[in-house]
This record gives structure tokens, sequence and C-alpha cells, in this order.
């Protein structure tokens, strides 16, 4: 049984890793549906896009895909605050925000994956990077770096970003507008502006997982679909305003595909998300980490 | 009387139709129209449930590929069992789905119900993809049969007539409930759930009665697509382009009618059919998704809405 117990041991740390990447995946959707009560289906859309993004200015350029991501941090800030802006106008004044919303996402999402199709066509693409071969040795254990950066990439923007809600102003008004719009108001603090801030942050971190995305595997456009439901389990799983929880629960989700991918077959692998997905919202809507 | 009226007066137009597809005797009309034909299916289905209750069902694939899978494993056990009884069969297997999955799902939130219908179409990819019965990630090969079954012609005739009668189907069965008393449960939940439930509406059971109809219906729809394509993959059945096309036709034709998801299945089907033919098929989903996006943008009713205006 030794050599299953190596087997055991790798998965999990594997898995560990790989949770902590779909962390950073998350974070925006912890922000946007979380928090600002925006279902933004098209999320991994825009984390393909940062692929995207990136793999141009590794390849084209031949910049470091995690360092031209963090460079290109504004873009995305700016392309959130126009999306923001375009949904608040047409539907969130409205006031009927719910089946539209979603109708809209799903409409941006499908328009980025076409439209990364035309440009890219449907070939796998990859970068080039220093980190991306070697492993450390630890024991029987395997610590790859491709997969080490990416995670620790991911818990550092995931602190950075725990530090801006707790600490400064915004981030307490990003908080609070989930609860209370009209005590916001009253605080003398714009809600549109505060929500059109916090979701433009929330496409910049799909910069970030983007570029760590192509560093884990390569990426071609329609793999943003695999990645809807693994977000919105880990966010639902995690409890939807608690960015730790979310972390816990984008960590077990990442053992429980690393151990069913080694022991079953990579095949099964999509349907533990979902399965876990559906047994959530069936027993437990509030979330394993859940306040209410 | 009304209802049936209605029925008769859409069996005249199909009758018409297949007169005039017949008339132009061009294989290729039987081919475009089936795809129009099983879009209007699908849509008015989709609408029973997110047009009328206001629950987004993002899982159409999951539903649709369900019945196109159960014509194959019926087509490998039974394979002399006549299209109509595979449908049916088809449509059952989806309906008990969506029965169940409106049962897991339907107390909470509505985002938490297009999520989970998300989920349960990879699920069900999932399983179908390691199924080796049904061919597995290799699909499943169908060998159409030449002749049509019940009248000189060739087999996509007889396709395009079942799909033709299934359209009239379940648009009667859309319409029907829209001036029903369920039709005016669903509106009371579209509309505002608690109060529909303060009020006395047996909203869960409804809403398990509008899932269970519009999954069937997409069951039913699926069924005949492994003899029209005649080889049938995971990934081409449960392509997301079946549940983006059949939310973008009611949104586009408008949601609160029978019969915004028919014009919305006309137009865009058919637009569609002409640009993958003329231009791409890629550039003619490009041209759904922002269609789509414009619409809900621009005109919230859809056209209906904005031609009543």
């Amino acid at each position: 049984m030794d050599l299953s117990f190596d087997l055991l041991g790798n998965a999990l740390v594997s898995g560990l890793l790989l949770g902590g990447f779909y962390a950073a995946v998350t974070i925006g959707v912890s922000i946007s549906f979380g928090m600002l009560d925006i279902v933004n289906i098209a999320h991994p859309a825009f984390v393909i896009l940062g692929s995207y993004t990136a793999y141009i200015a590794n390849s084209v350029f031949g910049f470091d895909p995690i360092l031209a991501s963090i460079v290109l941090l504004p873009a995305f800030y700016l392309l959130g605050v126009a999306i923001y802006h375009v949904y608040d106008v047409s539907f969130e004044r409205r006031g009927d925000a719910s089946i539209r919303g979603l109708a809209f996402f799903f409409g941006i999402l499908f328009i980025t994956e076409v439209t990364l199709v035309l440009v890219f066509g449907v070939d796998y693409r990859l970068v080039d990077a220093p980190y991306i071969g070697p492993s450390l040795h630890i024991g029987v254990i395997d610590l790859p770096l491709r997969l080490l950066i990416p995670c620790l990439v991911s818990l550092a923007l995931i602190g950075t970003l725990q530090l801006f809600m707790s600490y400064t102003f915004v981030g307490r008004a990003v908080q609070a507008v989930a609860q209370d719009p009209m005590a916001l108001r009253l605080m003398a603090a714009d809600p549109s502006r505060i929500k059109r801030i916090a979701f433009g942050l929330s496409i910049a971190s799909a910069s970030i997982a983007g570029a760590i995305l192509i560093v884990i595997q390569p990426v071609e456009p329609s793999i943003a679909r695999d990645y809807i439901g693994r977000i919105f389990a880990i966010c639902v799983m995690g409890g939807l305003e608690s960015f730790g929880g979310m972390v816990i629960a984008a960590m077990i989700l990442g053992i429980m595909e690393s151990l069913t991918s080694t022991f079953y077959g990579p095949s099964w692998s999509p349907a533990v998300a979902f399965g876990f997905l559906l047994l959530t919202l069936a027993i437990r809507p509030a979330g394993l980490f859940g306040r209410r | 009387m009304h209802n049936i009226r209605f029925t008769l007066l859409a069996l005249v137009a199909a009758v018409v139709t297949f007169a005039v597809a017949r008339l132009i005797d061009n294989a290729y009309v039987f081919f475009a129209g089936y795809v129009v034909l099983q879009y209007v299916v699908l849509a008015t289905a989709w609408n029973i449930l997110g047009g009328y209750t206001g629950y987004v069902n993002f899982g159409t694939a999951a539903f649709f590929a369900l019945g196109a899978y159960t014509s194959v494993v019926l087509h490998k056990t039974v394979p002399l069992l006549p299209l109509p009884v595979m449908m049916l069969l088809g449509g059952m297997i989806s309906g008990i789905i969506g029965l169940g999955m409106g049962y897991l799902t339907l107390r909470l939130r509505g985002t938490y119900f297009s999520i989970a219908t998300l989920a349960m179409a990879v699920v069900a990819q999932t399983l179908i993809t390691n199924w080796n019965f049904v061919g597995g990630s290799r699909g499943a090969y169908i060998i159409r049969p030449a002749e049509s079954p019940l009248f000189a012609g060739d087999y996509i005739q007889y396709l395009f007539v079942i799909m033709l009668l299934l359209s009239v189907i379940s648009v009667s069965i859309a319409r029907a409930i829209q001036h029903s008393r369920l039709g005016y449960g669903f509106s009371a939940i579209r509309d505002d759930e608690l109060a529909a439930e303060a009020s006395g509406v047996p909203t869960l059971r409804l809403k398990l009665i509008a899932t269970t109809i519009s999954g069937g219906l997409m069951g039913m729809a699926g069924a005949p697509l492994p003899y029209y394509v005649t080889y049938l993959d995971p990934a081409s059945g449960f392509s997301l382009s079946y549940a983006i096309n059949t939310i973008a036709m009611p949104l586009i034709g408008g949601t609160a009618t029978w019969f915004g998801p028919v014009i919305g299945a006309i137009l865009l089907g058919t637009l569609q059919q002409l640009a993958t033919v003329t231009i791409s098929s890629a550039l003619s989903l490009l041209l759904v998704g922002l269609l789509l996006v414009g619409f809900v943008i621009a005109a919230p009713k859809g056209i209906v809405g904005w031609l009543s205006r």
C-alpha cells in the first residue's frame, strides 16, 4: 500500500493547491454575487479573457504572465466599471434585474467566448515562464511550481482584497451596500458609485485569475463553462459573503476533484463540483460556513 | 372550445407549411425548417417556466440531450419502436428529471435555481460521457431510414412533419396555460411570489407543474435529434448554444405571451440558418449573443411588447 499512500498524499497536496487557484477565480463572484447581488455568470469568460491577455503579453512581448496581469489590472477594472454602468442604467434602476440581468450576463458570456474563438481559434494556448516545469520535493510529496506559485498569488490577491474590505472606507461601504443601500445613502455614500467600484474590482481580479489559469493549464475559449459550476459551487458552499469560508470551500472542492481524478479518472471530475453544488443547494442553501 | 379552435387553426397552418415545403422540393428546406421548428418547441417550452413563472432555466441542453439519448438507448434495445413512442418516452424522462430538479431547488431564490440547472447540465453530460453503452465521449451512430414510414418521401420530411406536429402541440399547450387558472397562478408567482403564496396560490406545486411540462417538452424536442444528425456525441448534444438560443428567442420575441417565443424562434432561427450558410456558424452564434444583449437592454418586452406599444 506504499504506492497508493504516495498517490493519496500527492492527490491531497495538488488538490489543496488547485483549490487555492479556484479561490482566485471565485473571489470576483464572491464580490459581485455575494456582496452586490449581481449574478455575474459571465465572470469565467472574463477570467479566460485574462488568460488571453496574459498569453499575448507572454508570447508576443515576452513578459511574465502573472506580472503582466498585475499591470493590466486597471484595464480590467475599467471594463468592469463600464459593464456595471450598462447594467445599472438598463436593469437596476428599472427594478427588473432578475431575469433580464441574468440573460444580459449570459449574453456577455457568450459574446466573449465566441469573439475569442473568432480571434484566436479553438486551439489550446499556453504560456512560457521559468516556474512552469520544475517541482519542489518534500519527502514523497511533489510540489509542482506551476501549481504552487498560482496558489500563493491567489492567496495574496484574496488577502489584499480582504484588507481593503476591512480597513478602508470604500471597502466597508461595499460590505454595507449589500446589507442596506438606504443606510449607506444616509452616510452620504452613493450606492451606485460604491457598487461600480466593487464590480470593477471583481472584474479586475479576473485578470490575475486568468493569468494563473493559463500558467496551470493550456486554455481555449470554451473552458469558461467548466468554471461556472465550480465558481458558484464554491461561492454557495462558502457562504456568500465570507472570503475565509470561500477559500476553505475552494480547497475542499480542489481536494475532492483531485482525489476523484486520481482514483476514478479525470472524466468524472466535472461532476464532482456540480454534484456537490446541487447537494449544497438542496440541503444547506446558506452554505457550509454561512451565517444565516 | 376556444382552445380546440386554436389547435385546429394551428394544424391548418402546419399543413400549409408542409405543402409549401413540398412544393419548393428541396431537401435543404426540410433540414433547415426542422431546426427552426425544433427551436419553436424549445423556446415555447422554456417560456412556460421562464416567461410565465420567471424562473430562468439554463439547463435546456440537458433536458434536450436526455430526450435525444433516450432515443439512442431505445434505438439500441428496441429498434423497431416508432419515433413518436420514443419521443413520448424521452419526454417522460426529461419531465421526471424536471420534476426532481424543481423539487431540489425551487424552494430557493430564483438565481439558485438558475445556477442549479446549469450545474445539472454538466452532471448529466458527465454521466453520459462516461456511459459506454451510448457511445461515451466517442458518440453514437444512428442509421437514418431512407424512406418516410407514413407517406412517400424522404425520411427528413417525416422528421419535419413530426417536429411540425410537436410545435402545434406545444404552442397549443402554452396558449391554453396562458389563459387558464394555472397561467394566472404562474403570473402571480412571477410578479410577486410572496404575495401569491400569502393569497393561497400553491406556489411550489405550480412551479413543479411548470418545470415538469417545460422539461418534458424539451425532451420530446430532443428525441428525434439522433435521427436528424445521425451522429450524436455528448459535446454537441449538450451544446451551450441550445441554452443560449432558447433563452434568447423568448426574450427577443417577448416572454409574457405564447406568441413571443414563436415569433422569436422563427425570426432568430431563420436568421441563424441563413447566417450559418452565408457567413459562418461562429458568427451566427455571435449574432444571437449580440441580439440577446441588445434586446434585454433596449426592448425589455421583446418584439411583441414593442409592436403592441
